[in-house]
């Protein structure tokens, strides 16, 4: 510019005439409030200063008393608040009123129930009533008047000299000294434990003062279970909700070690009932969920899944890959601001969604069809179906659809899908999201899910998302925290069961490619998950395998007083706390065999066990379609099977009760293994391998259901007299039969297998297995076999009939074409 | 659940022919199948053989969709083409309109597309033509009828409106009511 002015040679100058700066807040603030400590370093004078000396020595002589008896009580003054302090119990609490005095306002309710104890103690000693007041009445108001303490003690003492001794006086002195210094700390001591006080403090200030310098360590660490009564000062005011969360996290701690730092006299069921009525409060559960969930979650658990219920998942999208693929859709999304990443390992599909500018659900994206808002654990149950393409799908609630168009895209819009829902208003949130997403290939339909076979069956596959009672899903829906009760969980049981009965009959068992069933609800109430799955697994022809989901917790083979089946472990559970997605449960059934058994009481038990080790057996042999079901005839094949089965694992063993305690019809399946079986234990019985009989086996049995069906309608009844004579049984019958009733259709034909298998059963049953036996009764039945048996020798069958044959049809072969 | 009479078949086919010509020969011969026409309820319904065979099941007063629904016959009996027809009117579209980023959303919430936002259009459109309407990034957003032909497209000011709209996917959650 043209001034001189150089800023680095600035010369300094000091403040001002009129600068006045503030000293800073400390040294401000330090005129109105009390520094801390400020009774024990405040200025002393002179008199004070030599008095203070003389008690600090009178202290170290004091630590070696432990006791002194409190003979003189020092009444309290009520009305003030002051009591507290003048107030001494003898004994237990001896030095408290010293502490009491000096803290007397500041611990009102500390002292309810020592004062209760102490009124009599005032009434009996008034002697030196006023004067303790007075003196008493003089210390409380000031920190100052603490001062004055030591000269009004020593003129009490004496005047009371006969009942206190010098050497408590100093006591009396020291402890409150340490009152004094104590005071800041036990004043927040004060509200914390105000509650637990009465009981714990006084005792534990006790040891304190009888103790001399040890330290109670326990005083701060224990938690003392306030009593039951006590509780209700807790709820009527308003509840002071960090206290309660701090008592949740002691009795917690207590519980995990409960061996060493439970409290005396508290049984364990005082805990967990005061912990149960802490968190019903603190989450805001009603007191049924809550008890449930502490049944289901040991207590670490049980805080971190509460505390997962009360904040959102993540949200997820799943890509539409019908119409994009995830790459160039996240690609979109973060050009529009949308901050994701892939959902996991185990999901191509998946994404999940951080923050987002715009709203995830309307961009356009979105409208185009792109991606589905889903949950990450809604993905799961159809990753468990894996449908596959150009088969028939049921969705049996399939509202909002979601899951119905995942379906749809791994089919990629081939084979057909069934979407139903009962709820109306829902299906046309179904409607909106499959003609958005573009899928093509389903027909949706309003039914109830019960009506499902009679309505259509024989799907490939069928998917269950049964209707629930929410309790995974408390994230999203916070009211199920307090409306639900027992009998809406037995409710919802009570539906998902009859659901999934009739899931289960809409399944074809015999599909090429399926025959499964996947049921799944977003509870996790063992009642709707472990129970409904054990109840369908006892009353129908399934089994669980696993659902292919490599993560998640197992799903409980026990719980509680109840017992389920040991393949419950094949299911899954999913929670919110420990996956980051909302609860979830999913079984995934095989459905082997078509026809429903019939229970009876006393078959019904033993029937799941045949049922699930029959599939073992059937590795072998493939079920065949069966048109009609005919309990009957299956049960006595059954039974005939299950001798077999049992025959050749275990050759010399006769389980014969359990052959009595089949139930009529437990498979087809069995039907066809037990001609097989029948063949290869009449080789066995014969101990003469026939090979080619065995072989013939599965055709002859294909016969045999197919024809066998009208014709043994009528039979079944005359044949199946448990008690009736073997007509004709024998061993060796049916091999003989199998071979002759390849060859001929004859009405009779037919018959005998059955009489046979029957009498064979009759046979085991009677006979266990034994050849020789076996030699006898054929012995026995020669007779009556006498003109079948010749037309039934295997060498001879063989021939008259395809001389018959030759003669209707000019094909004639060594191999017998079944016509 | 019935097929088309031949009146209705005729109505309807008059109206996508406004907007893919010719090309409506290609929905009803697809190499993949035969695919046909169901009216139920007043709506149609393209659909293929084979679900139609399972959807001969179910009681029509239970039956709620089935396949791709069309558009529905009002109570004069025309036809309205709904959003829900774009899958496959988009593929076999003749005329085609592309809007700005900025004019989207407006489109989106069932406003009519003013000449400012315009960014490309088919030559040769003809006035009050069917037009679908598409996103610079190539994605589908409805369609409409042109209220200018392309000739007049250009002459016109900037907030003029130069596409009629119809049918936008913005429906999808405006409107979820009366897809069904």
């Amino acid at each position: 510019m043209g001034r001189k002015l150089d800023p680095t040679k600035k010369e300094k100058r000091g403040p001002g005439r009129k600068a006045r700066k503030q000293k800073g807040a400390e040294t401000e603030l330090a005129r109105f409030l009390p520094a801390a400590g400020d009774e024990n370093s405040k200025r002393l004078s002179s008199r004070a200063r030599k008095r203070a000396a003389k008690r600090r020595l009178g202290s170290a002589e004091s630590l070696a008393m432990h006791k002194f008896p409190g003979a003189k009580p020092l009444p309290g003054k009520l009305p003030k608040g002051i009591s507290g302090g003048a107030v001494q119990t003898p004994g237990k609490k001896g030095a408290q009123p010293l502490h009491h005095g000096t803290q007397g306002k500041k611990r009102p309710a500390l002292t309810h129930s020592s004062e209760e104890e102490e009124v009599e103690e005032e009434d009996s000693e008034e002697d030196g009533v006023l004067n303790q007041e007075d003196l008493w009445g003089s210390e409380d108001s000031d920190a100052d008047m603490i001062d004055d303490y030591g000269a009004d003690s020593d003129s009490e003492g004496e005047d009371e000299d006969e009942e206190l001794l010098p050497i408590e006086r100093a006591a009396q002195k020291q402890k409150v000294q340490e009152a004094v210094a104590g005071g800041q700390w036990s004043e927040e001591e004060t509200e914390e434990e105000e509650e637990k006080g009465s009981l714990q403090s006084c005792p534990q200030k006790d040891d304190e003062t009888e103790g001399g310098l040890q330290i109670n360590v326990d005083e701060e660490e224990s938690f003392v279970l306030p009593l039951p009564g006590e509780m209700e000062q807790d709820i009527l005011p308003a509840p002071d909700l960090q206290r309660i969360h701090k008592r949740i996290q002691d009795i917690v701690g207590v519980l995990r070690d409960f061996g060493t730092q439970r409290e005396e006299g508290r049984s364990r069921s005082e805990y967990l009932h005061r912990l149960q009525k802490d968190l019903a409060t603190y989450y805001s559960y009603g007191d049924f969920l809550l008890g449930k969930l502490m049944d289901l979650f040991p207590l670490s658990e049980l805080v971190e899944f509460l505390e997962a219920n009360e904040v959102p998942r993540p949200i997820t999208l799943r890509t539409n890959t019908l119409k994009t693929r995830r790459r160039d859709l996240a690609q979109a999304l973060i050009n529009r601001g949308v901050n994701l990443d892939p959902l996991g390992k185990w999901s191509k599909t998946g994404l999940v969604v951080y923050d987002s500018s715009v709203p995830i659900g309307a961009t356009p994206e979105y409208l185009a069809g792109y991606y589905m808002l889903q949950g990450a654990s809604s993905m799961l149950p159809v990753m468990a179906l894996a449908p596959q393409e150009h088969e028939r799908i049921l969705d049996m609630c399939c509202a909002p659809g979601g899951k119905t168009s995942y379906i749809a895209q791994l089919m990629k819009n081939t084979g057909v899908i069934l979407a139903n829902d009962a709820n109306a208003e829902r299906l046309k949130s179904v409607v909106g999201n499959l003609h958005r997403l573009g899928v093509t290939n389903t027909i949706i339909s309003h039914y109830d899910g019960r009506q499902f076979p009679k309505v259509v069956g024989g799907f490939d596959r069928v998917l269950l998302d049964a209707p629930c009672s929410g309790t995974g899903v408390i994230s999203k829906d916070p009211a199920v925290k307090t409306n639900k009760d027992e009998k809406d969980i037995l409710r919802c049981a009570h539906l998902q069961k009859e659901l999934l009965l009739s899931a289960i009959d809409s399944v074809n068992a015999t599909s090429k490619t399926g025959g499964y069933l996947v049921y799944c609800t977003c509870s996790i109430m063992v009642e709707e998950n472990e129970w409904v799955v054990d109840y369908a697994l006892k009353k129908r022809n399934v089994r669980l395998v696993p659902t292919g989901l490599d993560f998640g917790q197992e799903g409980f083979t026990r719980f509680r007083e109840r017992r389920f089946h040991p393949t419950l472990r094949s299911t899954r559970r999913f929670y919110p706390h420990t996956h980051n997605m909302d609860g979830f449960f999913i079984a995934k059934f095989k459905k082997f065999s078509n026809s429903i058994p019939q229970s009876q009481t006393g078959n019904s038990a033993a029937s799941t066990p045949t049922s699930l080790d029959l599939p073992e057996v059937k590795g072998q042999v493939t079920p065949k379609p069966e048109g009609s079901s005919q309990p009957a005839k299956k049960a006595r094949v059954a039974m005939k099977t299950k001798q077999q089965l049992q025959k050749r694992q275990h050759p010399k063993k006769a389980s014969f009760q359990k052959q009595n305690g089949i139930s009529k019809g437990t498979d087809s399946g069995l039907s066809t293994v037990s001609c097989d079986t029948k063949s290869q234990a009449s080789s066995k019985l014969q101990d003469s391998s026939q090979p080619t009989q065995e072989i013939r086996g599965p055709k002859v049995t294909k016969k045999l259901k197919q024809q066998s069906a009208t014709l043994l309608s009528s039979k079944k009844v005359a044949f199946w007299k448990p008690n009736g004579p073997p007509k004709g049984t024998d061993t060796e019958v049916p091999v003989l039969s199998l071979s002759k009733t390849q060859d001929t259709l004859k009405p009779e034909d037919w018959v005998q297998p059955l009489r046979s298998t029957r009498g064979t059963k009759k046979v085991k049953q009677q006979l266990p297995a034994q050849p020789s036996k076996r030699a006898a009764f054929r012995k026995q039945n020669g007779t009556p076999k006498g003109p079948e048996t010749p037309a039934m020798s295997p060498l001879d069958s063989s021939q008259p009939p395809p001389a018959k044959r030759r003669k209707s049809q000019s094909r004639g072969s060594s191999h017998p074409v079944l016509s | 659940m019935r097929p088309l009479t031949e009146e209705e078949t005729r109505v309807m086919f008059e109206k996508m022919a406004k907007y893919i010509g010719e090309n409506l020969q290609l929905l009803v011969d697809r190499p993949d199948g035969t695919y046909c026409f169901r009216l139920h309820n007043d709506r149609v319904y393209y659909v293929s053989e084979k679900i139609l065979k399972l959807a001969a099941n179910i009681s029509g007063d239970k039956l709620v969709s089935l396949g791709t629904c069309f558009g529905k016959f009002t109570k004069s009996h025309r036809f309205r083409l709904h959003i829900t027809a774009l899958d496959y009117l988009a593929p076999y579209a003749k005329y085609k309109v592309w809007i700005k980023p900025g004019a989207e959303q407006s489109f989106l919430y069932g406003n009519h597309v003013l000449k400012s936002g315009l960014g490309r259009i088919t030559e040769n459109t003809c006035q009050y033509q069917g037009v679908v309407v598409y996103s610079m990034a190539d994605v589908p957003l409805g369609f409409g009828v042109a209220a200018k032909s392309t000739q007049d497209c250009r002459k016109v000011d900037p907030m003029a409106i130069v596409v009629f709209h119809q049918a936008d996917i913005g429906e999808y959650v405006r409107h979820e009511e009366t897809l069904t």
